[in-house]
């Protein structure tokens, strides 16, 4: 692609610009968490061009309508206020679209002028009958502060915070709920696919507990194809469970690259004494096992018989594939919690993931990787706050067999001639992005599959002869 | 079914029955959920494909990661526009400032990639947090010795065709700089035209059939070169006029050069295209190459086009693009394959575009300005639509719908200007239209289509 002739000159020094981020903007991580509530819109507090951006974004990857609203600032909007079109976007988005929730994010515009988003929903909840209002609830994500990740889970924590009765409501009941013996599980879900989500709800009803699966957009965000125009598409987790997660016997939260201050699991424990599992993707078998194991824990109840036949399954065929992965160089990139538990996936599989990188800025990053290293032989690069032109600077400087991760990995993957595993977000050079499955031993299944016949396939495209069997 | 929000009614008509004038070029009613995106993305769309450029977006990341790679624009050459630059402004600069990180960003960037001339987009904060844009854009240009021209493109200053004519202010700084190199007399300019699909290369090889020298593209395939000459040209021609209007009437106010509006999708449109450069410039040879060029061009497509025609005639069309001028085209160019446009719109289009649009367009026709999903789902339901002609953003409406879909937007990967874009067009939207897989659509069989037409197709 674009920088092959000039790349000599660029020395290994950090730029202050960033080349092909490896990161998107706070606001579109929370509008996809707002997409996985039943009924739920977001509407984006800032430019038109926010909104359309994020939609466009997301319907390339999840090819599924994807409606955003915006409160559509003007120039008088940034000088006097968004007040206005604030109430304007929310009363003509339920007079369209009769939600049962507005999902509302701030943008870096609405932020930098100092809107002060509550206070005008808590102004206009007071003055209007709340029996017709759909339910508000505000995630403040300014473009500046870290990545789509923290948008992300801005959302959920906000959700969680804002829905769930805090202790002087609920705890009696909580309480109550907890004596006679509840089973009830929360699960936040991380950034996945909706194939994963599907994958997560058939774990749990395997359990055969009541739970809590937030957000959960496997349905809006990859539904089938309709009959009529919905005009928001069904699925999402319902209110009603998220009001119910005060009752929970614990809550798994799947990645750990959330702030303590806005970790939606910490909120629980710290209001309604929900004990918090913080808990790795589950990618590959160890994560995997992680995660039953925690839900035994806080089900109190063994794990189904048809995921032990699949974990051997997995393990026969890890057995099976070793000798093409062995020693194999991998770049693995995206957002952190996505890096981190696929180092810990390719490390148990002999590969060596020898670059380690994510856009946004963590000071655990480094940490985390290399303790999810346990078997790799090859040193690994770990770079956080960094983008695709430095990896590719850095890939040169070493030989790598495989690129694994979103389809912007593309730019790696020619620049170096090896070939592209893709996955996690977004996908947008190929069909069925939303329907990769990363998550359990099945999706480990299909990851190990994928890079293992891209292996298999590299070395059969540059054989002379090509191999009929490999 | 949805209705239409009061402070947009007068955004949509139906032909023959509605009398009032379609309202247009506000700002999109906050909450509607336009299809628009903002003054930013039109800027950017614009310059895109200025290949040895350097584009770097001033302000938080997101508008970089967006559109890093976004149109199918190709290069003949350099491909420095294809990587996103972004000065990535984090939460200290908003508070400090983001001037020293611009200057930091632009000198490694240039000194790095030896750009010919740079552009430097603000985005929405930029002038809240007060950077002062200019003085550093000035300062780089001086200490780096070329052009580096700031891009008012904050999001909220209006509309997309407000960034359009930000683009075109900026573009027009490069223009009638360089004096020397010599020009034919029978030359031209091509303004608005990206060459995604290599559709620039489709239209410069017929002028070039025609005995006229192109300067320079401005954007499609665009070098900075050749828009530093492009003020010797004898004549502009503008595509998509809604985006580069504006830099024709720049230009013939500073340099004297006329400009023609052309559109080059369809037959009648690409043919008219041609035979009005020639009038202008009314040389026998040209006039006598270009009518054998559209008369070997249209006889090689005319057989073609009615293997599908076949197919597709009596069929409906809905279409929503950005420019109503395309629009237009698109309404002319599906008549030849037998198909009546029964809801037509774009983002952009302005009062004298939709009373045209109302004169080509039959009665009944639904005619609208920035409308939004709920709005297009209903009217392509009401006036039973077989296809949507659109971008990304409408493709799911249409597949949800369970109707045919193509692709007219800036992120295509199919050539659709030209004569064999007019052969591309029919082959795609005959490939969609005829497809298979509709028989198994939920939305088709309740709408009883697939019992009527699809059987049989």
């Amino acid at each position: 692609m674009s920088d092959v002739s000039v790349q000599k000159k660029i020395q290994a020094r950090p730029f202050a610009s960033t080349r092909n981020a490896c990161k998107l903007c706070a606001p579109l991580g929370a509008c996809f968490v707002f997409r996985g509530v039943e009924g739920c819109i977001p509407l984006i507090h800032g430019s038109q061009g926010c909104s359309t951006y994020i939609r466009r974004y997301g319907i390339s990857h999840f090819r599924e309508p994807i409606d955003i609203a915006s409160s559509n600032f003007t120039e008088a909007s940034a000088i006097f206020g968004g007040r206005d079109n604030l109430v304007q976007a929310i009363e003509n988005v339920s007079r369209q679209y009769a939600p049962k929730v507005i999902g509302i994010t701030s943008t870096c515009l609405s932020e930098t002028i100092g809107e002060n988003v509550p206070m005008y929903l808590f102004d206009y909840k007071r003055t209007h009958d709340s029996s017709d209002l759909p339910v508000l609830v505000y995630a403040s994500t300014p473009s500046y502060r870290g990545s789509h990740m923290d948008g992300f889970h801005e959302a959920i924590w906000s959700l969680v915070s804002s829905l769930v009765p805090c202790r002087d409501e609920g705890l009696h009941r909580g309480e109550k709920e907890r004596e006679r013996g509840s089973s009830r599980v929360n699960v936040i879900s991380g950034f996945v696919s909706p194939e994963d989500i599907r994958e997560l709800h058939e774990i749990l009803t395997s359990f055969g507990v009541p739970y809590t699966l937030l957000p959960d957009y496997s349905e809006s965000l990859d539904g089938p194809s309709w009959e009529t125009y919905q005009k928001l598409p069904e699925g999402g987790t319902p209110v009603a469970d998220i009001r119910a997660m005060g009752e929970a016997m614990g809550t798994l939260y799947l990645g750990k690259a959330v702030s303590p201050e806005r970790n939606a699991g910490s909120w629980l424990e710290s209001e309604r004494d929900v004990p918090l599992y913080p808990l790795n993707l589950p990618i590959g078998i160890e994560e995997t096992d992680r995660f039953f194991f925690a839900l035994e824990r806080v089900t109190g109840k063994p794990t189904h018989a048809k995921w032990k036949k699949i974990r051997g399954r997995l393990v026969d065929a890890y057995i099976d594939g070793h000798k093409y992965c062995s020693g194999k160089k991998a770049i693995v990139y995206g957002d952190e919690d996505f890096v981190c538990s696929m180092v810990s996936f390719l490390d148990e599989t002999g590969i060596n993931p020898v670059i380690a990188a994510t856009g946004a800025p963590s000071t655990v990053f480094a940490a985390r990787v290399k303790s999810l290293l346990r078997n790799s032989r090859s040193p690994c690069r770990i770079m956080d706050d960094t983008d695709y032109a430095t990896i590719l600077e850095v890939a040169r400087e070493m030989s790598v067999d495989i690129v694994i991760g979103n389809s912007k990995g593309l730019y790696l993957s020619r620049n170096l001639g090896v070939p592209l595993v893709r996955c996690g977000f977004p996908v947008h050079d190929r069909i069925g992005g939303q329907r990769i499955l990363h998550l359990g031993y099945r999706g480990a299944l299909n990851l190990f599959d994928q890079v293992c016949n891209a292996l298999m396939q590299s070395k059969q495209d540059s054989a002379r002869s090509g191999y009929t069997y490999i | 079914m949805t209705e239409i929000l009061e402070q947009r009614k007068k955004q949509v008509l139906e032909n023959g029955k509605d009398s009032y004038a379609l309202e247009c070029g506000k700002a999109s009613t906050a909450g509607s959920v336009s299809q628009r995106a903002c003054v930013f993305c039109g800027s950017r769309v614009v310059l895109y494909p200025i290949a040895d450029a350097l584009h770097l977006i001033h302000g938080p990341i997101g508008c970089a990661s967006y559109t890093w790679d976004i149109r199918g624009s190709m290069s003949s050459g350099p491909e420095l526009h294809r990587m996103s630059f972004s000065t990535d402004l984090r939460e200290n600069d908003v508070v400090y400032g983001g001037e020293k990180k611009l200057y930091a960003a632009l000198v490694e960037l240039i000194d790095t990639y030896a750009p010919k001339a740079a552009f430097v987009y603000s985005t929405c904060i930029v002038g809240l947090i007060g950077d002062d844009v200019e003085a550093v854009c000035a300062r780089v240009s001086r200490e780096k010795l070329i052009p580096v021209l700031p891009v008012h493109s904050e999001g909220f200053k209006g509309t997309k065709k407000d960034g359009y004519r930000a683009a075109c202010e900026a573009v027009f700084k490069l223009t009638g700089k360089d004096p020397s190199t010599p020009v034919s007399k029978f030359s031209i300019n091509i303004l608005g035209d990206f060459n995604l699909a290599g559709e620039t290369w489709i239209i410069k090889d017929y002028y070039r059939r025609m005995g006229i020298e192109v300067v320079s593209c401005i954007t499609g395939d665009g070098r900075v070169d050749e828009i530093r000459r492009s003020h010797r040209a004898a004549l502009n021609v503008v595509q998509c006029s809604g985006s580069m209007t504006y830099l024709a009437k720049m230009m013939k106010d500073e340099y004297g050069i006329p400009f023609k509006r052309v559109s080059y999708f369809g037959i009648e449109d690409m043919s008219s295209a041609l035979y009005d450069v020639a009038s202008f410039f009314d040389d026998p040879e040209i006039n006598e190459a270009t009518e054998n060029l559209v008369r070997s061009e249209v006889s090689a497509l005319l057989p073609d086009l009615a293997d599908y025609r076949r197919d597709l005639e009596g069929r409906k069309a809905a279409i929503y693009v950005g420019g109503s001028f395309k629009a237009f085209s698109l309404v002319k160019a599906l008549r030849h394959l037998g198909m009546d446009t029964v809801v037509v719109g774009s983002q952009t289009g302005s009062s004298e575009d939709y009373e045209y649009l109302k004169e080509i367009t039959d009665e009944g026709t639904i005619i609208c300005d920035d409308a939004n999903p709920l709005e297009l789902s209903r009217f392509i339901l009401e006036k039973g639509a077989d296809l949507l002609i659109g971008g990304v953003k409408e493709r799911p409406i249409a597949f949800k719908m369970g109707i045919a879909f193509c692709d007219h937007n800036h992120e295509r990967k199919e050539a659709l200007a030209g004569f064999e874009g007019m052969r591309n067009f029919a082959r795609e939207v005959h490939a969609s239209v005829t497809s298979p897989v509709w028989k198994y659509s939920p939305a088709r069989l309740a709408m009883g289509k697939e019992a009527r037409k699809g059987g049989e197709s």
